[in-house]
């Protein structure tokens, strides 16, 4: 990556001024130490009120050769790579605006600083969602969500953020404003733009609204659990249900330390489909094995990310990506792998995607979370650390990024190339 | 072109691989949109990877453009051949190269034919769930390309939600691999952006798709309504009762007489006809079934027929299918659109083209993927008739700024290919495309893979980009220039 710029550039009082004049004062401050990201202490926080202000302050940090670190709620800050500079942050907070929920057309259009749970409560008053379960949804946001690419159990039926989204609006380095997609679900004239920027870590601009589909409530919910003997019981369960026809909305297994795993299920459908379907469940899984735990067993992958997040144990999370029939091997290489040493948890989704939550010495944690690393990638899957212990040796957040990374740079290259946006903080230290 | 450079390519594809002659050329010089015609200078027709990367090496030092072709089968010129260049045909590369159904993956080659591999992956009670028309003849490259669609992505989501993983070429003829066969690669979504790039970042040579279990139960109802206006109104109704079905389709008068006169579904004569398509376990249908009968019938549908068995659905599904090509039947020429709009504007934006179309004296039949406002007026002419062509193309035009101003988009399935380039600009402003051009700056800075397709104008890739200047909507309503 051509650096471009000098490693030394300060947040002088010219820029302060200059910023000054396109934000008002009030929304204008110096950082402090809740505002570092990664160890890195950034100077001046802006927090612009309109989108076009945004662009407008994002280019003079470009022109001054100062690093931007765009900020939505903050959750999920200490994902990726820690920056190589740092100097001011960009925050969404008040672009919060729901701009246009067009519920007879399933489209929801929303500024990027507007939390996860306030857009859900609006769309909840038309009896629709955007069908995303996202982590700390009362403090998340949009951009937030969409920069880290997050998703949760529903994505099995409802697909991800990148099937969710349907257009965008990027403010680049260079002040550009630019659009992509649209207002409507069914469109492709251009590039798919909401895509490239759904998971790019706020590094090729920042996301400033974005358009979702939206889907209807379910009418009726059911959450049912099932234990099983051992995690290749449990694979074999969540492959026989993935290729029945029942149409569950989610499915994934918990491994909470040595219990047993627990396969759970979620039904959403009128009462007729549900009273059906969970019949139709017994046939496939022993009934004496069931249990109706109700939903807070979706919320037990926060939970994983949370105890790491706290910062105050000894524990690291990480994103795990396997192909869905390769879970139980998974499983079975990480208990080996932290066998003694590391206390270890986890919860994976039938899609294959899943939260690791490991408790240990930090350098135990960077061997296992390594180790682990290796057995996925070499099964064509991937691990993203997102949480870990300030103690932890420091290991790549991403991973191997393979073949692609060259076209990934000239990405960066086209959009960024000053590299002022989360310098260092994404894969092969774009 | 010299003949050295095609010794090279001979050299690299096989006497079989390389097409020189002008008689066989013409198959090649247009696409399913057969107005726009432009020859090749040659067509090779690689059996590996590797022979697209070494064809592509010889077009990055030579400065070759090239135009990159399925079936042929697009409706909006992607495939059209540039001047002076050639086109890689990608049907010699067809097997199907890996079906795993534990995962619900099948890896294949871009020749591949769409339906191929529902037929594949049958027995087991899976199915490839994009179905746009051409289905039994068009090709998993150029579905790629085009990000297709179909009746059933109301539902199921388009081309680009069933690609996991891309094995490209990129223009000067290195292979990358995008995505893969797990999900969230680390990195850029850059398989997102090439799925619908419509040829211009570089060519798939491997697709890995996702594929969806067979539901247990499947249900079409076909209503017939006075006009498209109770149809709209029932479909409004449908979606505000919470209910996302598998499709929703709905044909005008016009279009239902043209699917009669060629294939005889048997459809009742009728200002509007409803399609709508359940799936799901078999109760859960039911319910909902009973729900969209009575929905139905109180906007006013005076016959009702649930399809149950799979005989019965291809039936009602027969003239749906066949509705473009049975215009043949009632009009000696037609242009299809592809406008979308939301949904809800669905009465205002019919009653506008019922105006134009009358204004110009030129028919128009209707028929729409109508869950997601999807149209496709087909603007029907006669072009022994002196001026008629001209009209016809000016009032398709005009279609297209309605479903803009309307806050749709100019495509919803066929692509923009070299058919509407220019009406980019007024979907999009300067900087947006600018912004899109950057990202093909960074795949093709040479501009060598289907250029001239897509943006109105090229962009140069050393260019400094200007300065942002406000949306042309946010201006003046449309601009005019087309």
């Amino acid at each position: 990556m051509d650096a471009g710029v000098s490693s030394k550039a300060v947040v002088t009082d010219g820029f302060v001024e200059a910023a000054r004049a396109i934000v008002s004062a009030e929304h204008i401050r110096p950082a402090d130490p809740h505002d570092a990201v990664g160890g890195a202490q950034p100077q001046v926080v802006i927090e612009p009120g309109s989108e076009q202000e945004l662009a407008n302050v994002l280019k003079l940090a470009n022109d001054a050769g100062l690093a931007v670190i765009p900020r939505g709620g903050g959750t999920k800050l200490a994902w990726g790579n820690p920056p190589d500079r740092a100097d001011v942050v960009l925050s969404t907070a008040r672009l919060n605006r729901i701009i246009e929920h067009a519920w007879a057309d399933l489209t929801v259009t929303v500024e990027a600083g507007c939390s996860m749970q306030s857009l859900q409560e609006t769309l909840s008053q038309h009896g629709q969602r955007l069908a995303l379960d996202a982590l700390w949804p009362d403090r998340d946001t949009i951009g937030g969500v969409l920069s880290t690419n997050d998703s949760g159990a529903l994505r099995l039926r409802f697909g991800a953020l990148r099937d969710l989204i349907i257009g965008v609006t990027l403010a680049l380095p260079d002040g550009t404003l630019a659009s992509s997609g649209g207002k409507v679900v069914k469109n492709v004239a251009g590039y798919d733009l909401p895509k490239l920027a759904t998971g790019a870590l706020g590094t090729l601009g920042v996301i400033t609204r974005a358009v979702f589909r939206i889907h209807p409530l379910p009418k009726e919910a059911r959450t049912i659990s099932c234990l099983t003997r051992d995690i290749r019981a449990a694979q074999r369960l969540m492959l026989a249900i993935q290729d029945s026809q029942l149409a569950h909305s989610a499915l994934q297994v918990r491994v909470i330390a040595d219990a047993a795993p627990q396969v759970d299920v979620l039904f959403e459908a009128t009462q007729a489909g549900l009273t059906a379907q969970t019949e139709q469940l017994r046939s496939i899984v022993a009934p004496n094995l069931f249990t109706d735990p109700g939903p807070v067993v979706w919320k037990s992958r926060q939970e994983l990310y949370g105890a790491a997040k706290r910062g105050d144990s000894n524990s690291a999370a990480a994103k795990i990506s396997i192909l869905p029939a390769r879970i139980a091997d998974a499983m079975e290489s990480l208990a080996s792998i932290s066998a003694g040493k590391v206390r270890r948890n986890a919860v994976v989704q039938a899609t294959g995607i899943g939260c690791v939550h490991l408790e240990g010495e930090p350098a135990i944690l960077a061997s296992a979370l390594k180790s682990l690393r290796a057995v996925l990638e070499g099964a064509g899957g991937s691990l993203a650390i997102a949480h870990h212990p300030a103690a932890m040796p420091l290991l790549d957040a991403w991973g191997e990024p393979g073949d692609a990374l060259p076209l990934m740079r000239a990405v960066k290259q086209q959009l960024d190339p000053k590299d002022t946006l989360n310098p260092g903080r994404f894969v092969g230290g774009i | 072109m010299d003949a050295r450079i095609f010794k090279e390519l001979r050299a690299i594809v096989g006497q079989r691989g390389l097409i020189t002659s002008q008689e066989e050329l013409h198959t090649y010089e247009c696409d399913g949109l057969a107005n726009f015609r432009v020859m090749p200078r040659g067509v090779l027709l690689p059996a590996s990877a590797e022979q697209v990367q070494a064809i592509l090496r010889v077009c990055h030092r030579e400065r070759i453009r090239f135009v990159a072709r399925g079936s042929g089968t697009g409706l909006s010129g992607g495939a059209l051949p540039v001047e002076n260049g050639i086109v890689i045909s990608l049907t010699r590369m067809n097997r199907i190269l890996e079906v795993d159904l534990p995962n619900a993956r099948v890896v294949v080659e871009p020749g591949v034919i769409n339906l191929d591999i529902t037929a594949r992956v049958q027995p087991q009670a899976y199915f490839y769930a994009p179905d746009p028309s051409s289905q039994s003849v068009c090709s998993i490259g150029g579905n790629v390309a085009e990000n297709s669609g179909g009746a059933h992505c109301l539902k199921y989501g388009f081309t680009t939600t069933h690609v996991l993983g891309l094995e490209v070429v990129l223009p000067d003829g290195t292979l990358v691999h995008l995505g893969g066969k797990a999900l969230d690669a680390p990195g850029y979504d850059l398989a997102g952006v090439f799925v619908g790039s419509e040829g211009t970042l570089g060519i798939a040579t491997k697709i890995t798709l996702r594929i969806v279990k067979r539901p247990e139960c499947v249900q079409t109802l076909l209503a017939a309504f006075p006009s498209t206006n109770e149809a709209g109104a029932a479909v409004s109704g449908i979606i505000a009762a919470g209910m996302l079905p598998a499709a929703i389709e709905m044909m005008d008068n016009l279009a239902i007489q043209a699917a009669e006169a060629a294939v005889h579904a048997n459809y009742p004569n009728c200002g509007a006809l409803l399609l709508v398509e359940l799936d799901g376990p078999a109760a859960e249908v039911q319910a909902l079934m009973t729900h969209v009968d009575e929905i139905c019938r109180n906007n006013g549908a005076w016959e009702i027929r649930v399809a149950q068995s799979d005989a019965e659905r291809a039936l009602v599904w027969k003239g749906r299918k066949a509705a473009f090509a049975a215009m043949g039947r009632i009009s000696p020429n037609y242009i299809v659109q592809d406008g979308v709009i939301p949904r809800t504007a669905l009465p205002r934006v019919m009653s506008e083209i019922d105006r134009l179309s009358r204004q110009a004296g030129i028919r128009v039949a209707n028929v729409f993927h109508a869950g997601d406002g999807n149209l496709h007026p087909l603007v029907l002419y006669d072009r022994r008739i002196v001026g008629q062509e001209e009209a016809a193309e000016a009032l398709s035009h005009r279609i297209l700024e309605i479903c803009i101003a309307a806050g749709g988009s100019i495509t919803g399935e066929h692509g923009v290919g070299e058919d509407k380039k220019m009406a980019m600009s007024k979907m999009f402003s300067e900087p947006d495309l600018e912004t899109m051009q950057r990202v093909r700056c960074a795949f093709d800075p040479l501009q060598l893979s289907n250029p001239t397709k897509v943006f109105p104008r090229p962009r140069l890739c050393g260019e400094i980009p200007g300065k942002y200047v406000p949306h042309p909507l946010e201006i003046s309503g449309i601009a005019e220039r087309f």
